[in-house]
């Protein structure tokens, strides 16, 4: 018999290959921010950090300019980013609780034609509907405003549906009780339904930060302004069309700095991401 | 299902609706109507006059040998990030599921990947996919390749399905790893009993077991590899070298904005719709039907 050490190995073996895999990216990212653009250019670069990891940092957060890049500089971005991220997440947050604590604790007229309505939105992501969203937009005199950034990116119904799965777990006994105890429909909500919501908010809201996070092709389209500029769209503007000389350093500090953030969200967060991810696409 | 108790007031589940339903309308339906009605008519070069054509722009643009040609690009593009993605998810996922020392600390390291946006991944795959200064694409070039992913198709082809696929790995690990660890133990203690060795368990047990969770992984993979690997595109290959890597979505992005073609561009707005709808329509036949192991 072989022991089990032995027996594991090939199972370990293939894990820690698929790490190194997935890591390798990011690794090279890091170590092309502490070098300088000239040696990268040369295709030079070694396989181990250099010493222009504080300069390189320090550039790319307050000016992000080197020597062929007038970028945005990346606390902007950074900033920009946090706040589209943000906004998203709570406000599909509030609006999809809402319409679901309706759809799930009352008896109204429409009450399925209007679910039926907010259920359709999964049909279409924003993508596929972006040129005539884009048109509204400019009707509306929302091109390069923060509403119009992120108000459209709120559309969606998974967030209703996953509110309203949880709310039909809630026993009717609890509203019972309420009811008797004199308690009003909000009031129930605000002391009842809310509290026993909170994993699911946490779980939610970690994945809208990602999702408002990486969004790409509705910041291109919306923001011109340079002020509103997102890091996702900052770093592919500083790359271009990627020649071998331009400042790789700076590309790669505003990379790492960019992939940072939701990067530790979802590993500190892991138990509410992971439950989060697998709920909403359920 | 349906809930005994409920409250009764008129107005308040109404006002509770009311701004899911102001931005659904304002931001969802409006536009959807806008595409469908856009994509019916047409407009003289000056913009002075518009005529309903009717289905003249579907026609148009089907019968464009572009358009078929940015089709083929995403039917191969799509097959292939499906394909790759779920093979080395099912495989991570086989193996993160088995009770080895440190699974947690695993999973913990091929979860990460899914928060990095596509745009981003496009950038850190340049960098070491690059020709002249990357450390692959040097590689690969002293090796006698040729690598040069701005010049080749096929290689910017590649590149563009190893980007994204390696962002999208992690999410489908996920699902596997979660509908693996609900398939009961006395199911696959049953088939050892029975002398079944690891290779036969996964092919008679697991996999037939798996089957809701890949079903469902497909359309997922299908609909991410059309839409959201815009941003490895844009950043990436700009739909290039030629129209090597320009997909549907990165079509209907440059005939909207960039060449400001409207009809033609609602008109495969409607298209990409409807092949959307008919994903997420399977997708939901496939959830209905899943399969409870308890």
């Amino acid at each position: 018999m072989i022991p089990k050490q032995l027996r594991n190995f090939p199972v370990h073996l293939v894990l820690i290959v698929a790490i190194i895999v997935f890591a390798f990216p990011v690794y090279f990212a890091f170590i092309g921010s502490t070098w300088d653009a000239a040696l990268i250019g040369r295709g030079q670069m070694p396989l181990t950090p250099g010493p222009n990891l504080i300069a390189n940092y320090t550039n790319a957060l307050t000016s992000a300019r080197g020597g062929r890049i007038i970028g945005n500089p990346v606390q902007i971005l950074l900033w920009n980013s946090l706040q589209m991220a943000v906004a998203i997440a709570v406000g599909k947050i509030i609006i999809s609780i809402l319409s679901a604590y309706a759809v799930a604790f009352f008896r109204f007229p429409l009450r399925m034609f209007f679910f039926a309505m907010i259920f359709l939105t999964l049909m279409l992501p924003i993508e596929v509907r972006i040129a005539p969203t884009y048109k509204v937009m400019s009707d509306l005199g929302l091109i390069n405003t923060f509403a119009g950034l992120t108000i459209p990116l709120m559309a969606s119904a998974t967030g209703t549906l996953l509110f309203r799965q949880f709310f039909l777990t809630i026993p009717d006994e609890y509203v019972e009780a309420a009811k008797i105890d004199g308690a009003g429909p909000l009031r129930f909500f605000w002391s009842i339904v809310l509290p026993l919501s909170r994993t699911n908010i946490a779980a939610l809201f970690v994945i809208l930060f990602i999702y408002g996070w990486n969004q790409y092709l509705w910041p291109l389209l919306i923001t011109t302004s340079r002020s509103m500029e997102t890091i996702v769209i900052g770093i592919v503007k500083m790359m271009g069309t990627g020649e071998a000389q331009t400042d790789w350093n700076l590309i790669m500090a505003s990379t790492v700095l960019a992939l940072l953030p939701p990067v530790l969200v979802v590993i500190l967060m892991q138990q509410w991401f992971v439950r989060g991810l697998v709920q909403t696409e359920k | 299902m349906q809930r005994r108790v409920i409250f009764n007031n008129r107005l308040l589940p109404y006002l509770l609706l009311l701004p899911q339903l102001v931005i659904t309308v304002v931001f969802f339906f409006w536009p959807a109507s806008q595409a469908i009605y856009q994509s019916v008519l047409s407009q003289d070069p000056f913009g002075l006059r518009t005529r309903v054509v009717y289905l003249e722009n579907f026609l148009t643009v089907l019968r464009d040998p572009l358009y078929i040609e940015a089709f083929k690009v995403t039917i191969v593009f799509s097959i292939s990030v499906t394909l790759f993605v779920m093979t080395l998810a099912l495989l991570f996922a086989v193996m993160a599921d088995r009770q080895i020392r440190g699974a947690q600390t695993y999973k913990t390291l091929l979860l990460w990947p899914y928060a990095l946006a596509p745009a981003v991944a496009a950038v850190l795959w340049n960098f070491i996919f690059h020709p002249s200064i990357g450390i692959f694409g040097k590689a690969l070039n002293s090796w006698g390749l040729h690598w040069d992913y701005q010049l080749n198709g096929a290689q910017a082809l590649v590149l563009v399905v190893v980007a994204s696929s390696w962002k999208q790995i992690a999410h489908n690990f996920l699902f596997f790893l979660a509908g693996l660890q609900s398939i009961p133990t006395a199911v696959v203690e049953a088939a050892m009993i029975d002398g079944a060795n690891s290779w036969k368990l996964f092919r008679s047990i697991h996999f037939p077991l798996l089957s809701p969770t890949t079903f469902y992984l497909i359309t997922i993979n299908l609909v991410f590899a059309f839409f959201d690997t815009f941003g490895v595109i844009h950043a990436l290959t700009h739909g290039g070298p030629g129209r090597s890597t320009t997909t549907l979505m990165y079509k209907v992005y440059m005939d909207g904005y960039v060449n400001l073609n409207l009809g033609g561009s609602a008109a495969q707005s409607v298209i990409l719709m409807l092949i959307v709808s008919v994903l997420v329509w399977l997708q939901f036949r496939f959830v209905e039907g899943k399969v409870h192991y308890t």
